[in-house]
């Protein structure tokens, strides 16, 4: 399984796909974290890209990849989050040390640089949260300052609140049923006196969570006229571009609308750019949508 | 190892395993997992005449050993086809098979008319597969490959639109009463090459809504769940087209899944769905097959191809 493109002795510039050792399994709150023996992976590896999972084992019923976000990065390897939701990653969660797992990766357009100098904000939700600490501690070492949002449902689904703190972030929490921090919806906070000031001051705000979040992140950001840059969680069958299930309607530089790949045209999205009411349709305007091309037969 | 070069018809080969059409994209995506150029052949993802959105999401279920998909034939329209992908694919050194679709049958001809000129201009692909069972159209999945009249006009007429020398393979449907008929009429027509088969029409429910889980409500179930089936098709046209090329497609995963089709008839396979499990599978599934031709004792792949029929070499059944 080494990439035919790449000669032995040299590094690859593209993804990969590698049986890694499993060489740390760990609990944190609701989520397991698994950090690999990947350092081909790893190398490469920037904020904001992902890996892609098998899953099931050689035998497995299970043949779509799993993709998951990159918590961490290094030239070992990478770590990743893993929330239990369904049967495949319920296995995942289920492996220990000194398995091996077939990964692809990394993947994705990574979170870009604010285009000026200036605070950030990145805003997340529930495991969401395990793609901003890359990009966080990279911001930090640029030397600006960082506001960290964070929600989930419950105290127990909050994610890494400690690592950004870690990395001299201000933290902000909230939780849907008051279990820590203030009660209520993580845009909510994010639109209060606080999180809003944090905003209007920002050159760039940073967002991975839930489909609503990250509307919701897009509109405030829209308003207060920041660039916002948004990870979004589409399913995914390959993580590599080939399967076109995990698209959502974009508005390019043309001004038209493309149904665009999230694994390869994301999972990184331009915030104002991203037609948050209309993902899950094809809109009327969209570049090659039915009404435009004919019925088919 | 086995020597792994087969032909389909006119068309050789260095291994028996293609990407199947939707699962490859148009090879670029695939590149950084597979050498393009060893692997048998690149079948493109179906190409239209117009760019085209494709359906809404969820486009995707995944359903014991295999999964639905509702992509609705997404992609840029022929002229960027032509423009980027196809001569990116052909400097790669890989075999391009163009799977073709239209809405209809004057749509077919209007994208064999253009390959036609694109061939003129020195942009030669190693076959054309005419896409006439796509399931993910309007009309309940009514395709051309349910009826043997619509696969025989499609297939009549995309083959006299294009140069002498291209072969067109078409591509046929599981979900018809005879598989047999649709053969006919598409050999009949001028197929030079059957590919058997596409997805089977599937659904899923949403356990929360209880509505169809995907955005086009059906889909084309794939993936090893379908593989007895596909096999069965493979069987069923080699049994009453003798020496007619066949290609194998359905739920293959391994090299002896592979083998089965061969055996049932096909001299080359196409591999689908498991690309999304494994992206070099395209390369390992040729390799598993050379390893299995080598347990069988079989020195090339011809020897397995038809084996359930008339046995192996040596030990032929009359």
């Amino acid at each position: 399984m080494t990439g035919p493109g790449t000669p032995p002795g040299t590094a690859p510039t593209g993804p990969v796909q590698r049986r890694c050792t499993v060489v740390r399994v760990g609990r944190v709150a609701a989520y397991t974290r698994l950090r690999l023996a990947a350092p081909e992976i790893g190398a490469l590896a920037r904020p904001g890209q992902f890996v892609a999972f098998a899953v099931g084992g050689p035998t497995t019923s299970l043949l779509l990849r799993r993709a998951v976000a990159i918590y961490r990065a290094d030239a070992h390897g990478v770590e990743v989050v893993v929330s239990a939701h369904g049967p495949g990653t319920h296995w995942l969660t289920g492996r220990h040390e000194g398995d091996e797992l077939d990964v692809v990766g990394p993947l994705g357009r990574p979170f870009p640089d604010p285009d000026r100098p200036g605070s950030a904000v990145v805003v997340g939700g529930g495991y969401g949260t395990a793609a901003l600490v890359g990009l966080t501690a990279r911001l930090r070492a640029q030397g600006r300052t960082v506001t960290a949002v964070l929600g989930a449902a419950t105290a127990e689904r909050l994610f890494g609140a400690a690592d950004l703190e870690g990395l001299g972030a201000e933290v902000l929490v909230s939780t849907d049923d008051g279990s820590a921090g203030t009660r209520g919806l993580v845009t909510t906070l994010l639109a209060g006196s606080t999180g809003a000031a944090a905003v209007a001051e920002a050159a760039a705000v940073y967002a991975c969570g839930p489909m609503p979040m990250l509307a919701a992140t897009a509109g405030l950001a829209a308003t207060a006229g920041v660039p916002c840059w948004c990870s979004v969680e589409e399913s995914m069958a390959c993580g590599i571009g080939v399967c076109m299930t995990c698209v959502l309607p974009v508005v390019g530089d043309d001004g038209r609308t493309r149904m665009l790949r999230s694994c390869v045209a994301g999972p990184t999205f331009d915030g104002s750019a991203v037609r948050w009411a209309d993902v899950g349709t094809v809109p009327p305007d969209t570049v090659g949508a039915p009404a435009a091309a004919g019925a088919g037969h | 190892m086995a020597d792994l070069h087969t032909t389909v018809g006119s068309l050789a080969l260095p291994t028996p395993v293609l990407t199947a059409s939707g699962c490859a994209a148009a090879g670029r995506e695939l590149a950084p997992f597979v050498d393009l150029a060893t692997i048998g052949g690149v079948v493109t993802k179906s190409i239209m005449a117009e760019p085209r959105s494709g359906r809404p999401t969820p486009r995707m279920v995944e359903t014991p050993s295999g999964m639905l998909n509702s992509i609705g034939l997404q992609g840029p329209g022929v002229e960027v086809f032509l423009a980027e992908d196809l001569p990116w694919l052909l400097d790669q050194g890989a075999r391009a098979v163009v799977s073709l679709a239209g809405g209809s049958t004057a749509e077919f001809v209007r994208l064999a008319r253009r390959l036609a000129r694109a061939w003129d201009d020195g942009l030669r692909p190693a076959a054309v597969e005419v896409n006439i069972s796509c399931p993910n159209v309007a009309n309940r999945g009514l395709v051309f490959a349910c009826d043997p009249h619509s696969s025989a006009e499609v297939v009549r007429a995309v083959r006299e639109a294009l140069p002498p020398e291209l072969p067109a393979w078409a591509k046929l449907s599981p979900d018809v009463t005879d598989i047999v008929a649709i053969a006919a009429a598409a050999l009949d027509a001028g197929a030079d090459a059957l590919s058997l088969v596409n997805t089977t029409l599937g659904m899923a429910i949403d356990h929360t809504t209880l509505r169809p889980t995907l955005g086009g409500v059906t889909g084309g179930l794939s993936g090893p769940a379908i593989r007895p089936l596909a096999l069965r098709c493979v069987y069923q046209v080699a049994a009453a087209f003798p020496g007619v090329p066949l290609v194998g497609i359905g739920g293959i995963r391994t090299g002896w899944d592979a083998v089965e089709f061969l055996a049932a008839g096909a001299s080359a396979v196409q591999v689908g769905t498991v690309i999304f499990h494994d992206p070099s599978a395209p390369a390992r599934v040729a390799d598993q097959i050379g390893h299995a031709l080598d347990d069988l004792g079989l020195a090339c792949v011809s020897d397995a191809v038809g084996a359930a029929h008339r046995g192996l070499p040596g030990q032929e059944r009359r």
